[in-house]
């Protein structure tokens, strides 16, 4: 019953660890690079949501809905002012740009939220569910992160794979150039794929505040980085490899904490992502490339 | 165009960084000018007034502000006049801003608030010979001269450093007592954070405390900063272990989170937190229902009927609209500590640091040197750097502390 509960524990952990990803295996797959700022996106979705609950005072529903509008124009406009300029760039400067963007974030958030926590209230009220005389204990939360990240992640891949403009992200992800010579907007698909993920990233931060309910400025930075691995033990760049690799390693989180190790945890969640790009560098359900020469 | 781009960015970070180190100076607030010809004494508050435990900073920055106003008011021969610098509960950070202090003339800290960083800063003013009174640092490392697990000083005594607050074994040994005699629980699970030194040293006098009255422990278990966000594995450890009451010696964000965790668990234990529990039904937006019922220590209760404790309270209301917590009083307290130092070794602004610093060590050790504050009277000094003074429990009731009496 204790393996059961963690295991519902990892489940749900790592069912936001996988929405998380999925914003950055989409960026990846298509721009072929790492927005190290996704995390800080989730921030400020948090945020967002809490301002139009409790200042504006609305209901929660469009709450999220201008969390995601909000984030949605804040990705485009991060794609546009910092990785746009650098299309042509070496992969390490698109990098160290991202990070910086991150830390432009953080301490913007900083500078406008002030840093003393915030206490969000959660957007879903569903009561928790007691089995076997309250042994077993499902929360609300749980079940409402992991239906959105299974309806998310049958969304995304219905999209790409049917929609004009998903069959757009493929190509532009197989070969930009190609893709340019066939009339496909190069520079709109991936402004399209940043403003995707940017929502998500809304959707995550919402329902991460929901379950952890403290808002600071940083507390996208853990999370951003626990996904990222995630998104490359799943394989980053394929979407259903995202969900399967966030909700492996919230899994792997909580019953290393509960089995192993409190203090461990992390290292050995960081260990994961070692171990997997030394056994499988593209990860469990990542494509094998073969390079061109 | 893209030249034009990349500037405007530049130019924008350039702002936001200069934005930053604007607030930054305007924290280091100076209170009123003192009158006439006394050259006022410059003393120097340091703590967290941004970050996690800003509540902690602001609440102490705020108390030692009225009292400084207060001082001054009365233009007497003893003038202060007061900086108070950020330093997020970094060590780092407080090293730093312990030197922006230096560089403004500092004669006596008042500082810093939170113990990890006032361990390295209590080391530096020691080498400087800059006299330190703490409201709030509790742990024995900010005075040194302790005897760790194994019998050993690993920290010398700073004999420049004092507390205004009770010492993190005090904080562990009295809320062992204090559950065992009012038979709170019988079951104790303790959640700490392992990276923190506050943390670690209540827990550990708590135990070994809990051995010898008798207090049976039934689960420990650990997080970090951070893996501050997810308590289901240590609360499941507690329940599962039948845990009737959970010791938190932590600050109130986490704190806030296990509340919220456990309730949504449906498990329902008493809950024992330390001075760092103080703050939380000042948090925005907090649920205070989930609080009710916790207990947590402090010398300061803002109900008490007395003169000096009204007074306070409805001064600090007016000022900042919120009601005072310990940290507060602390502050307060920490300055009329030194006013009252200061006055009975007729000391003077225009000694050296050194001289005040060892001038002040006397007065504050002298067994005739009491002091009547918010959080205690006829309270003295060790030589140690501790402060005769004994934790109180309260209970949160209603959102708000009620006196606990078994």
């Amino acid at each position: 019953m204790n393996f059961l509960n963690s295991l519902i524990g990892g489940i749900s952990l790592g069912s936001i660890y996988a929405i998380i990803a999925l914003g950055y295996t989409m960026v990846y797959g298509i721009a072929k690079m790492l927005n190290f700022a996704h995390g800080d996106v989730i921030m400020v979705g948090g945020y967002v949501c809490y301002l139009a609950m409790f200042n504006l005072g609305l209901p929660a529903i469009p709450a999220i809905l201008i969390a995601m509008a909000v984030c949605t124009v804040l990705g485009i406009v991060i794609e546009g002012l910092a990785y746009r300029p650098l299309r042509q760039a070496s992969s390490l400067a698109v990098l160290i740009t991202a990070i910086g963007v991150s830390y432009f974030l953080q301490n913007a958030a900083l500078l406008i939220w002030g840093s003393n926590p915030k206490v969000f209230t959660s957007v879903i009220n569903i009561p928790a569910k007691s089995l076997f005389d309250g042994q077993l204990v499902i929360k609300g939360e749980s079940f409402v992160t992991v239906s959105v990240c299974i309806i998310i992640m049958i969304g995304l891949t219905l999209f790409t794979r049917y929609t004009r403009a998903g069959k757009a992200m493929r190509a532009v992800a197989e070969d930009k150039g190609a893709a340019q010579l066939m009339g496909i907007n190069v520079n709109f698909t991936i402004s399209l794929t940043f403003a995707i993920g940017s929502g998500l990233a809304a959707i995550a931060g919402v329902l991460y505040c929901s379950a952890y309910p403290i808002l600071t400025p940083t507390l996208g930075s853990i999370p951003g980085i626990k996904s990222f691995i995630a998104a490359v033990l799943g394989g980053i760049g394929s979407i259903p490899g995202a969900m399967l690799g966030g909700i492996l390693l919230g899994v792997i989180e909580i019953l290393s904490r509960a089995y192993i190790s409190m203090e461990l945890s992390d290292a050995i969640v960081f260990g994961v992502l070692i171990i997997v790009l030394l056994v499988k560098p593209t990860g469990l359900l990542g494509k094998k490339i073969r390079e061109k020469v | 165009m893209k030249k034009i781009v990349a500037l405007l960015l530049v130019l924008v970070m350039a702002c936001a960084l200069f934005a930053a180190c604007g607030e930054k100076k305007s924290e280091g607030s100076q209170s009123d000018k003192p009158a006439g010809e006394v050259k006022p004494f410059v003393i120097g508050g340091i703590g967290p007034l941004t970050g996690g435990a800003a509540t902690y900073g602001n609440a102490a920055k705020n108390g030692a502000e009225i009292a400084v106003e207060e001082i001054n008011a009365l233009k007497g021969d003893v003038q202060f006049t007061l900086y108070y610098e950020d330093d997020e509960h970094d060590p780092e950070k407080s090293l730093n801003a312990y030197n922006t202090l230096k560089d403004k003339g500092l004669q006596i800290l008042l500082g810093t608030v939170t113990t990890s960083p006032c361990i390295e800063v209590s080391a530096q003013a020691n080498a400087d010979r800059i006299f330190e009174l703490t409201p709030s640092a509790s742990s024995t490392d900010v005075l040194g001269g302790f005897e760790d697990e194994s019998g050993n000083i690993t920290i010398a005594r700073k004999d420049n450093v004092f507390q205004m607050c009770f010492t993190d074994p005090n904080q562990g040994i009295a809320s062992a007592e204090y559950i065992k005699t009012n038979n709170i629980g019988t079951k104790v699970a303790v959640i700490y954070k392992n990276d923190d030194a506050y943390s670690t040293g209540i827990y550990q006098k708590f135990i070994s405390q809990a051995a010898k009255v008798g207090l049976e422990v039934v689960s420990i278990t650990t997080f970090t900063a951070d893996t501050a966000t997810d308590f289901s594995v240590q609360l499941a450890d507690a329940k599962n272990n039948g845990a009737d009451l959970v010791f938190l010696p932590i600050y109130f964000e986490p704190a806030s989170l296990i509340l919220a965790q456990a309730n949504s668990m449906g498990y329902e234990p008493a809950f024992f937190g330390v001075d760092g529990m103080d703050g939380i039904l000042t948090m925005k937006n907090f649920d205070v229902s989930l609080a009710e019922g916790v207990f947590l220590l402090t010398p300061f209760s803002a109900d008490a009927e007395d003169e000096q404790t009204k007074n306070f309270v409805s001064t600090y209301q007016s000022k900042f609209g919120e009601i005072p917590n310990q940290f507060a009083a602390d502050g307060y307290d920490t300055v009329y500590a030194l006013y009252n130092a200061i006055k009975k070794g007729n000391l003077t602004s225009d000694m050296t640091n050194a001289e005040l610093c060892e001038k002040l060590i006397g007065i504050f050790t002298s067994a005739d040197f009491k002091f009547d504050g918010l959080t205690g009277s006829g309270v003295t000094w060790a030589t140690t750097g501790e402060v005769s003074k004994a934790p109180k429990a309260v209970v949160i009731k209603d959102g708000v502390y009620v006196g606990y009496n078994g």
